[in-house]
């Protein structure tokens, strides 16, 4: 098991490598560099010579083989660069966005997941009946809706009209929430975005988990625990429910991506301090160092999950691992 | 004895727009305490849907409609969900087909046989893990303990369907139904399971319902026989009376179907072989990324054989036998590693992918399942004419070809406008049969091409071959796990076992003086033997 969890690990080197050094090139593409940004942002004047100044001193007066070898060789040394837009290190500026996105994903996930579990099983207990029709509909009406008008209409209803929910941000600021009270505050923060994001996976989960429970209803062995005397309910949890969860496990590992690109939206809607909103600003700034590092730390967190995923899928199937494990 | 389960004129409607508007008519059945009544019937003669209506495990919108089933003076056709579920298992419980789908593949065998004393019983974890291991040990599985923490798949399908019947016998149950338990099985194996079941029975004076097409197992193991036919018992009594002196002719024909084991009387053929396997052999490697968990499977070793023009070569073994990878490498659908495969002298398993597809021409292939050997979505006039098109045949000879090779099969040639699923299972391998002869082929090489067909069905498609094989000066390669089926058709026989040829030559001499010990053990785990014999 620890064998081929390290070759998948090891598969994934290569992946990391195409998709950086194509980022990097693809980057070349875009008009203008860092330089340019921080100029503009000093009120334009075009000093050629500090600008040239500027290149020299940011690396950036090399070749762009040079500069891609340079980055490269300095990732191996586990070293992101420096952001000369915020002028720390790329590391301390992702790491300081990093726990709003990994909290809205993981939050979201667990959120669809659950509940396209539980409304999936539902939908199949009832299949063509008036609870399917129902949960049918609403799945799809959650799948065909943009996420950000989801979240603009949520944040219209629930915070300015009702005013339940805060609007955005990640925490009130200034109101000195500490403890329990500073939890809560968060959590209620996170409400809305994980919401606007969650329902769409939650559509996707929900009708793979209903498909998946109806072709497994009609397996043979789900005819063998009805003839050992099994009541509905404790066939479907002992018997269908794991069967029918191996393609939604799956689907998480494909997904992740998704959702990783899907926070960007919500995290504009919501002004949330996360990884998405971080990529949106390096790109307007040309902040080459940032949205690579960005790039990097996504990649990781993809694949990460994807090896868990497999993990988690070879704990489910014993099918799996031990007879593909050469 | 007196009758514990008693089925009393039970009819079972099918929902409208279904084939007949019964799946059961009137179906009155009898089981004593400690006796074996066999269900015969063909495919859609509603022997199983008896089984399920006992259960009452009925597909949704199919219900009992009329009748009464009595098992412990209850009548199981209106009682409430609650009480069938404490009878099911229990009271009656069932073992199925299939052992590898029947189990859930993501739960070990032994809980899966504990989870029948936790739902009926107050055990505690302990005792129910030294029941199961008891009942393992009963069944004789080799290995019990290890077997409790097997997974499905990793038993053998021998093995599944013992784990099957432990978990059947679990909580010494009255009644027992037996859904076609050994139809999935091999030869050796089915005689192994029938004569478990029967010992087990005898032992636990256990009633047993058991469901079956075929009437060797109906001689090897019944009490008392009934059969079915559309729904409707035909004939029923005792198992001597119904098998030696039959009533019904649907019964008589049943039984006429069933071939006998001794071989016909030879045939001359040609002593020029068309087709010579020299030293053929094959390697399945698996694994083997970083030299770990590398596993090589020798399926096909150093197999020599000779194939006369105009004679029919019967390959026989069990499952993994090599016979089904041998017939591939004759077609050259995979490589054989070493050996020359030559069709009237010219080395096949050298030629190059061109030289190939002409050579294609001079053998094809007709497969087992005619269900999905044929694509769903082309007409079967087309499907036919498919190969000649392909080769070169302008488009409306092929077709025109393909109605005369329609009526030559005992198709109608009308017919060729038709889908895949509009015909029966024997209609349907007579179109994989036409395709095959299409190409107008000197060899056909046939990979069970009846196993999936009921026995009355069967007997016309091997007459059809046989005929085939008169009229068109064919040479035939079949492959197949049925002695009954070699010996009705072949010249000679070769038995695989592990992917060496143990024993071949003239069919009458291999199989009334077999020369190897797994020969004579084939033929003696054939089903009803004695019977035939009797005969």
């Amino acid at each position: 098991m620890l064998a081929l969890a390290g070759r998948r690990l090891a598969a994934s080197i290569p992946s990391l490598l195409i998709i950086l050094v194509g980022m990097f090139l693809l980057l070349q593409l875009a008009p203008g560099d860092t330089v340019d940004a921080l100029m503009a942002q000093m009120g334009g004047g075009g000093d050629a010579q500090l600008m040239a100044e500027l290149r020299a001193f940011y690396g950036l007066d090399l070749s762009v083989p040079a500069r891609l070898l340079n980055y490269l060789w300095r990732l191996v040394q586990l070293d992101l660069g420096f952001s000369a837009i915020y002028g720390k290190p790329v590391a301390t500026v992702i790491l300081e966005r990093l726990p709003a996105t990994l909290f809205l994903m993981t939050a979201s996930l667990s959120f669809a997941f659950f509940f396209g579990l539980l409304f999936g099983v539902i939908a199949a207990r009832n299949v063509n009946r008036w609870p399917d029709s129902v949960i049918s509909t609403l799945g799809l009406v959650f799948y065909a809706t943009p996420s950000f008008w989801f979240g603009l209409m949520a944040i219209v209803l629930f915070s300015v009209h009702l005013q339940w929910l805060p609007a955005g941000g990640m925490e009130s600021i200034g109101e000195g929430f500490t403890g329990i009270h500073r939890v809560l505050d968060i959590a209620a923060h996170f409400v809305l975005p994980t919401l606007t994001l969650g329902l769409i996976f939650l559509a996707i989960y929900l009708r793979i988990m209903r498909a998946s429970m109806l072709e497994v209803l009609t397996l043979d062995f789900v005819r063998t625990a009805r003839a050992k005397g099994l009541d509905e309910t404790r066939v479907i949890t002992r018997h269908v429910l794991r069967n029918a969860m191996l393609p939604m496990v799956t689907l998480i590992g494909l997904q992740a991506g998704t959702m990783l690109g899907g926070s960007v939206v919500v995290e504009s809607v919501f002004s949330l301090p996360g990884l998405g909103r971080l990529a949106y600003e390096a790109v307007v700034q040309r902040d080459l160092n940032t949205l690579l590092g960005i790039v990097f730390i996504s990649a990781l967190l993809v694949i990460f999950v994807n090896f868990c995923v497999d993990l988690l899928y070879a704990r489910l199937d014993p099918r799996i691992g031990k007879e593909t494990g050469g | 004895m007196s009758a514990i389960l008693s089925i009393e004129g039970v009819t079972v409607a099918l929902p409208p727009g279904a084939d007949r508007p019964h799946a059961l008519d009137a179906v009155t059945l009898e089981l004593r305490a400690g006796e074996i009544l066999c269900v015969v019937g063909e495919s859609g003669s509603g022997k199983s849907m008896t089984a399920s209506a006992v259960m009452r495990l009925l597909p949704p919108r199919v219900g009992i409609t009329a009748g009464r089933i009595l098992f412990e003076g209850k009548d199981l056709a209106t009682a409430t969900e609650v009480e069938m579920r404490a009878i099911r298992g229990a009271g009656i419980a069932m073992i199925f087909q299939e052992p590898m789908t029947a189990l859930n593949p993501l739960r070990p065998v032994g809980d899966q046989i504990g989870e029948m004393f936790s739902i009926h019983t107050d055990l505690s974890a302990d005792q129910i893990r030294a029941r199961t291991l008891a009942l393992l040990e009963e069944v004789r599985i080799p290995d019990p303990k290890l077997a409790m923490r097997a997974y499905p798949h990793e038993l053998s399908g021998g093995q599944r369907q013992r784990a099957m019947i432990a978990m059947a016998l679990a909580l010494s149950p009255r009644v027992l139904i037996a859904d076609e338990p050994t139809t999935a099985l091999d030869v050796t194996t089915q005689a192994q399971i029938l004569s478990l079941i029967r010992d087990l029975q005898r032992r636990l004076g256990t009633g047993v319902l058991f469901i079956t097409h075929d009437f060797g197992v109906v001689a090897e193991i019944a009490d008392r026989v009934a059969v079915m036919q559309h729904g409707v018992v035909v004939e029923q009594g005792e198992a001597a009376a119904v098998l030696n002196a039959p009533q019904h002719p649907y019964t008589k024909a049943l039984i006429a179907a069933v071939p006998p084991l001794a071989a016909p009387p030879p045939r001359p053929f040609s002593d020029e072989a068309i087709l010579k396997l020299e030293g053929v052999s094959k390697t399945y490697r698996t694994g083997g990324f970083l030299g770990r968990n590398k596993r090589v499977t020798r399926a096909v070793r150093d197999v020599s054989l000779a194939l006369p023009r105009g004679g029919t070569l019967g390959i026989v073994g069990e499952s993994g036998s090599g016979k089904s990878t041998l017939a591939r490498c004759i077609m050259r659908l995979i490589k054989p590693d070493a050996g020359a495969i030559r069709l009237d002298g010219t080395d096949l398993a050298t030629q190059s992918p061109s030289q190939h597809r002409a050579s294609a021409k001079r053998m094809q292939m007709v497969f087992q399942d005619p269900y999905a050997s044929l694509n769903p979505r082309r007409r079967v006039g087309e499907l036919v004419a498919q190969g000649p098109i392909i080769h070169g045949t302008p488009r409306n000879t092929a077709l025109a070809r393909a109605k005369e090779l329609f009526a030559l099969v005992g198709l109608d040639p009308a017919a060729t406008d038709r889908y895949p699923h509009e015909f029966s299972g024997g209609q349907r391998q007579r179109i994989g049969i036409a395709r095959a002869l299409a190409l107008e082929p000197e060899v056909l090489v046939a990979d069970e091409p009846v196993s999936a067909l009921d026995v009355s069905v069967q007997a016309q498609v091997l007459r059809l071959l046989a005929e085939l094989r008169e009229r068109l000066g064919l040479s035939i390669v079949l492959i197949t796990h049925d002695l009954r089926v070699a010996v009705q058709v072949c010249d000679l026989v070769a038995v695989m076992k592990e992917g060496e040829v143990v024993e071949s030559g003239p069919i009458g001499r291999v199989f009334e003086a077999p020369e190897h010990p797994y020969t004579r053990s084939l033929l003696a785990a054939v089903p009803g033997r004695g019977f035939q014999a009797a005969r």
